[in-house]
């Protein structure tokens, strides 16, 4: 049976690496719902938060060849009930509406929105939670003249995580992380010598 | 630029650096790491290597290919004969992605390898720059690692590393992708370091103690317990400690066709080969067994035919180095962790002294009544037309199993595997997980290579050998000893099989011409002989074995000959049949 997974991997910091995750679910045709990729707590250290509606067998399978990647250090994967999580979401919308429509601004404030630009023509606020609180308030904000809306991807903590801090932070205290190598010539033409 | 010994610090006598390209490193490195063959093939973008090669020939021998997918299943060839990492050279563009079917093939069958690839300028990347891939993301899902080069100050470390992934842990292929500027660059060179921690890399998970006793106890209460084999035995260099754990146990033992050679084909407690087309005991007993242990092999669909009704009623050991493989298609009650070097002699020290007579007679009825109704006929047979069977029988009894045996893709390959006998390890070479036609030709190049002491003969189809048929260039130029055997039915035998056996006899574009071989050899230098007749047989196989140096031998065989046994697909193992009639 189907249900939504979140799956967190930590990896080294290394051009090339989300290709080689990616890929590993766009080869079963699976579609990633929400990827989040950045530092981790610990420097030099990225962490992938993953979402994906899969069987469970199957997410075991696809973790343990992520896991397999040289560059991966550890992969878990949790159902909604294992994870604390929340996306964040920006709305823009004309300020004139909200100054105008008190239903707006019940909306906002029922919505827990917090303001983050207030300009003459429009406000940007913002809110975090879960999708479908996203997805409401977006809505709800829809025939007032939404100008623009954008949401960011999952971000997850696992309750039962007790120690996972700790051993990042070992492992790289053990042994730091080397910086990700970038190509050092794509704007040195003329720099560059040429046969 | 040249930089002087004396600017560095004189005290440091080991450290000392000499000003190298980038190119130079390269080799310097593969020199470090006991590289003696590279197969390749020159272009733009690897000029800068070509040409530092071009003073270390004394050291390294260059192999020119006739076409990059030569050099990699030669590499390859070379790897699975010598238990090496095999090395290939190839430029950007066209060059690296004539590379890609050897990597999935290399990828599929774990074999190290580490392949350069030129690239274009480091500033040019992205701007479809002449004979520009993104060979890195073109690679990606068929390699074990890749990585690309564009400062030659990284070079040491990532060639150490490529080794390193190549050949530990399961093995496969690395592909450094390493732009011009780099190879051409010049650094200071003060020696190279072999890489053996890689700290985000596990190559070998660790052994849990627990697993190996339950492992043990399972297999001392089992009646019918059966070992099925594979690959990971002869990459694992566990051959002896897989006889122990055998001898002990007396554990009936069935190869994958990988696994094959990891114990010569007569060995007591051998019992054949499972598979599609393996033999009728171990895949029928498949489904009789009480504990069916699996040892470095992965449960392709091709072994274990219908999933849900394979093996159901055994409990199931795996003991596999790579833990993705464990539970990946047939669910593991008891899983052994860890490379099979290290776990069989545990599980061998926990296990009893037994023989298992009647479960082995089992087997052994099987395979009087496979010999009865299959192998006779195939070995021995009566028909006009000459078989496979009987020319691998005959082959066999002259080399007397001590060949390098190289198959390409199809029936012969079928054939040449279910009766080629094996007295040495890594003498099997063949493309078995992904089934690359073409692969055969190159890869005995390589495997003639890998072990130059002992015969290669590669067998290949009338179809597969003209898919790489060029490579016959190469053994012109560089003489390697490789007798070629074609076997030949005029059909691409295998969809023809299918077609006949699935598709009510409709030979959709199997019908396939063919050159004169003999006369397409001789045009490259090489003699040949082609024959059609049982009384030419063993004279032509005679002449073939003693010619020194390469030879190509066309055998005319039946056209309309089938492999059996076979487990249909979608059918379970123990629905396996010994001929069409058993087909229903």
């Amino acid at each position: 049976m189907k249900k939504e997974f979140t799956i967190t991997v930590y990896t080294e910091n290394h051009v090339g690496l989300l290709t080689r995750i990616a890929i590993i679910f766009s080869r079963r045709k699976i579609n990633l719902e929400s990827v989040n990729v950045g530092p981790s707590e610990v420097e030099g250290i990225s962490r992938f938060t993953l979402v994906i509606n899969e069987a469970e067998e199957v997410v075991q399978k696809v973790a343990r060849q992520i896991e397999k990647q040289v560059e991966v250090l550890k992969v878990f994967f949790n159902t909604d009930e294992e994870i604390v999580w929340q996306e964040m979401a920006m709305y823009k919308v004309p300020t004139k509406v909200i100054a105008e429509q008190v239903k707006v601004e019940r909306l906002l404030r029922q919505y827990g929105a917090n303001t983050v630009v207030i300009r003459n023509d429009y406000t940007v606020f913002e809110t975090t939670g879960h999708k479908e609180e996203i997805d409401a308030l977006a809505e709800a904000l829809a025939p007032w003249g939404l100008i623009e809306f954008v949401r960011s991807a999952r971000i997850a903590i696992i309750k039962a995580s007790e120690g996972m801090h700790k051993a990042v932070l070992e492992f790289e205290a053990a042994e730091p992380s080397e910086p990700a190598v970038e190509n050092e010539f794509l704007d040195k033409r003329d720099g560059v010598f040429t046969m | 630029m040249e930089k002087t010994l004396e600017q560095k610090a004189p005290a440091a006598k080991a450290q000392e650096s000499v000003t190298l390209t980038g190119g130079q490193v390269l080799l310097e490195a593969f020199i470090q790491e006991g590289v003696t063959t590279i197969f390749g093939y020159p272009g733009g973008a690897i000029m800068p290597i070509y040409d530092a090669l071009y003073d270390y020939n004394e050291k390294l021998q260059h192999i020119l290919v006739r076409h990059e997918q030569g050099a990699i299943h030669a590499a390859q060839g070379f790897a699975r004969v010598s238990g090496k990492t095999g090395i290939v050279f190839a430029t950007s563009g066209p060059g690296a992605t004539n590379l890609v079917t050897g990597l999935a093939d290399a990828m599929i069958d774990s074999t190290p390898l580490v392949c350069i690839t030129g690239q274009v300028f480091a500033h040019l990347l992205g701007t479809d720059a002449f004979q520009e891939t993104d060979v890195i993301n073109i690679t990606t899902p068929v390699t074990k690692w890749n990585y690309q080069v564009t400062d030659a100050e990284e070079i040491p470390a990532i060639l150490a590393k490529a080794f390193y992934i190549a050949g530990s842990g399961r093995p496969g292929p690395v592909l450094i992708d390493i732009t011009k500027n780099a190879q051409l660059q010049k650094m200071e060179f003060s020696g190279y370091t072999k890489c053996n921690y890689i700290r985000s890399y596990r190559p070998k998970p660790v052994v849990r103690n627990e697993y190996i006793e339950q492992a043990a106890a399972a297999i001392n209460a089992a009646e019918r317990p059966f070992v099925v084999f594979g690959q990971g035995v002869i990459l694992g260099k566990a051959e002896e400690e897989f006889k122990a754990f055998l001898e002990k146990s007396g554990i009936p033992a069935a190869w994958t066709i990988l696994g094959m050679s990891a114990i010569p084909t007569d060995y007591p407690l051998g019992v054949g080969m499972v598979g599609m087309h393996g033999n009728y005991g171990p895949n029928r007993l498949t489904n009789e067994c009480d504990v069916l242990i699996a040892i470095g092999m992965r449960f392709d669909d091709r072994v274990t035919g219908r999933l849900d009704k394979y093996a159901t009623q055994a409990k199931i050991i795996h003991l596999d180095i790579d833990p993705a493989e464990i539970d990946k298609n047939v669910k593991a009650d008891i899983p052994v962790w860890g490379d099979c070097k290290e776990t069989l002699p545990l599980l061998t020290a926990l296990v009893d002294n037994k023989t298992h007579e009647a479960w082995h007679q089992k087997f052994k009825d099987c395979a009087e009544r496979e010999n009865e109704k299959v192998i006779q006929d195939e070995v021995y047979p009566t028909s006009d037309a000459l078989t496979m069977g009987e020319v691998i029988r005959n082959l066999n009894e002259l080399t007397g199993g001590d060949a390098i045996i190289v198959t390409d893709v199809g029936q012969h390959q079928m054939v040449a595997c279910r009766y080629a006998e094996y007295i040495h390890s890594k003498s099997n070479v063949t493309s078995g997980g992904l089934g690359t036609m073409g692969f055969a030709l190159p890869a005995a190049i390589g495997a003639a290579y890998g072990d130059p002491s002992r015969q290669t003969v590669a067998i290949i189809g009338d179809g597969g050998i003209q898919m790489t048929i060029q490579e016959l260039g190469t053994i012109m130029q560089f003489k390697p000893n490789v007798k070629i055997m074609i076997l030949n039915n005029c059909f691409l035998g295998m969809v023809r099989q299918w077609q006949q056996l699935f598709h009510e006899k409709r030979y959709s574009f199997v019908n396939i011409e063919s050159p004169d071989f003999v006369q397409v050899a001789k045009g490259y230098g090489i003699p040949g002989n082609s024959i059609s007749t049982r009384d030419k047989l063993r004279d032509a196989l005679t002449t073939m074995l003693n010619h020194d140096g390469s030879y190509l031998l066309e055998v005319m065989v039946g056209k309309e000959n089938n492999v059996f046994p076979m487990v249909p697909q979608g059918k379970s193992v123990s629905e396996i049949v010994l001929c069409r009639e058993d087909m229903g």
